[in-house]
């Protein structure tokens, strides 16, 4: 009896293995065919179909990616940099406050010694007026609609934000090619060296009276550099990306793109206060370099002794 | 108050681009921007379905939350318009919008889109109902005279439906017992598909 009662009992276990198999494997072929929960699935993945529309992506039911953009823009990147801003000028008033100018220690002695030449400075005031531009028309772009809108009136708003926009595209690209003439022409004086970690050991002398020695360029000039190097190249790469749309790029690419130069720009803008702070307001003498060229020799010497000791001593490298 | 929204049955939809040609025709869209298309899935294949989709006019539009000029509105209705007159063409909506409803009628160099057009649900934009200058820039404004959207109301099969949320849904949940789907023509299985013909409409 068990002779007979075993081969059904096979069969009826492979049977039930193939049909856990025909469940399984050809399940793509079930999907298409039925077009249930997983055909939607895909759909919602972004597969494409066929269309008569002839846009770009008109074959694309549903992309998801945009509201994950949406998510990150406003409830990330907004906010983030609102506060960064507002943390960067509070921290800045409170410190000129508390602080106040650096003064020069020892009186001007009258001696100029040339640090900028005329070529760095048009390069220097090009980059930045259009930095500013491209600051106060981006940050328009951004936070304008929560209160400008209502402070201006549809009618003139309407005409701002639209030659904010205008600006920021047309003007962009300018600055890209002033920030790379500016990278290449000062990358020599950035270069990290040993008196740079001193001096931000004794942290850049921004407070109290001791004045780490620095060449030409200090750390903190460094570092500003650099972050404009860096971060400035992914903020002109990403806006050329944005700013020249007719190649085609897809969505997820602009939204990739948008979200790397909002993050990027807030990061330089909030970098900017600190040089512009330094330059002006913070540091006596500072402002005259970049505007006339000259510095006076107690400036010089108080803050950029190496470089200082270099020129006195005939063997200036930097204005080579 | 009414919620109004567009449903389309991919069980009906049979990809006659009727609705785009009357959407074209009763807004005088501008040319190059097609504010509706029909979008076929696996087309020849089995399992072929199409889909006809523009603005979904959606409750917590994408578009409206990432515009920088906040040109758009949403009226009582819950229909996504927007005011051309502050749309700058950044392009933001067309990033946002899940469905690519926003459409440019430029694409040149320096982020020259020109105006965003869309979908307005037959419904114009903010000038004043049905003046020459809201046909110019939106096309026309149906629902003001009471009527539906020119797309839906033309639909040869009856697959796209527009009107109050409530009543699309009443008609399409009607649809999905009488052909005999448990789960709704949307998420078929295997078993569902057998048609019980014993289930008679009253």
């Amino acid at each position: 009896m068990l002779r007979f009662k075993l081969p059904p009992l096979f069969l009826l276990l492979a049977a039930l293995l193939f049909s856990n198999l025909a469940m399984a494997t050809p399940s793509d072929a079930k999907v298409a065919g039925f077009a249930g929960a997983d055909y939607w699935n895909v759909v919602k993945q972004g597969d494409q179909g066929s269309t008569q529309a002839q846009g770009q992506e008109a074959g694309q039911l549903i992309n998801v990616a945009g509201e994950e953009w949406r998510l990150w823009r406003n409830q990330w990147v907004t906010p983030a940099g609102a506060y960064a801003i507002g943390g960067t000028l509070a921290i800045l008033a409170i410190f000129y406050l508390i602080v106040g100018q650096k003064k020069l220690d020892a009186p001007r002695s009258g001696e100029l010694i040339e640090r900028w030449k005329r070529l760095d400075r048009a390069n220097h005031w090009t980059v930045a007026i259009l930095f500013i531009i491209l600051a106060v028309s981006g940050l328009s772009l951004l936070y304008g609609k929560f209160f400008l809108r209502d402070v201006l009136g549809d009618s003139l708003w309407a005409n701002y934000i639209m030659l904010c926009k205008l600006a920021h595209n047309y003007l962009g690209p300018l600055f890209v090619l002033g920030l790379l003439f500016m990278i290449v022409r000062w990358m020599k004086h950035n270069i990290f060296n040993g008196t740079d970690i001193v001096w931000f050991l004794k942290g850049g002398g921004i407070v109290g009276k001791a004045h780490p020695s620095a060449g030409y360029m200090n750390g903190g000039e460094k570092i500003w550099f650099w972050l404009l190097t860096i971060v400035g190249l992914v903020v002109c790469a990403s806006g050329l990306v944005m700013d020249f749309q007719n190649f085609g790029q897809d969505r997820e690419t602009m939204q990739i793109a948008n979200l790397l130069h909002g993050v990027g720009s807030l990061i330089l803008i909030v970098g900017s206060f600190g040089h512009i702070y330094i330059g002006t307001l913070g540091t006596e003498g500072a402002l005259e370099g970049m505007k006339t060229g000259y510095v006076d020799e107690t400036w010089a010497k108080q803050h950029h002794d190496l470089w200082y000791e270099e020129v006195k001593n005939g063997n200036d490298k930097s204005s080579s | 108050m009414a919620r109004m929204k567009f449903l389309c049955d991919s069980k009906r939809c049979i990809e006659c681009n009727g609705c785009v040609t009357a959407c074209k025709n009763e807004n005088d869209v501008e040319w190059g921007i097609q504010r509706r298309r029909v979008v076929t899935i696996n087309d020849g294949e089995p399992g072929e379905t199409s889909i006809s989709v523009a603005c979904m006019h959606c409750s917590d539009a994408p578009c409206m939350a990432v515009c920088p000029t906040d040109c758009f509105y949403q009226t009582d209705d819950g229909i996504v318009l927007h005011n051309k007159d502050l749309c700058i063409g950044c392009g933001y909506c067309l990033y946002a919008c899940p469905f690519g409803a926003p459409q440019f009628p430029s694409d040149a160099a320096f982020g020259e889109r020109g105006k965003m057009d869309k979908c307005t649900f037959c419904a114009g934009g903010p000038e004043e109902d049905n003046s020459p200058e809201e046909k110019a820039k939106y096309g026309a404004n149906r629902i003001a005279e009471g009527k539906l959207p020119m797309c839906a109301e033309m639909c040869s099969t009856k697959a796209l439906l527009a009107g109050d949320a409530n009543e699309v849904s009443d008609i399409f949940r009607e649809r999905v017992i009488y052909r005999g789907h448990n789960d709704g023509a949307w998420s078929m299985s295997e078993e569902e598909l057998a048609y019980d013909a014993t289930q008679q409409k009253v």
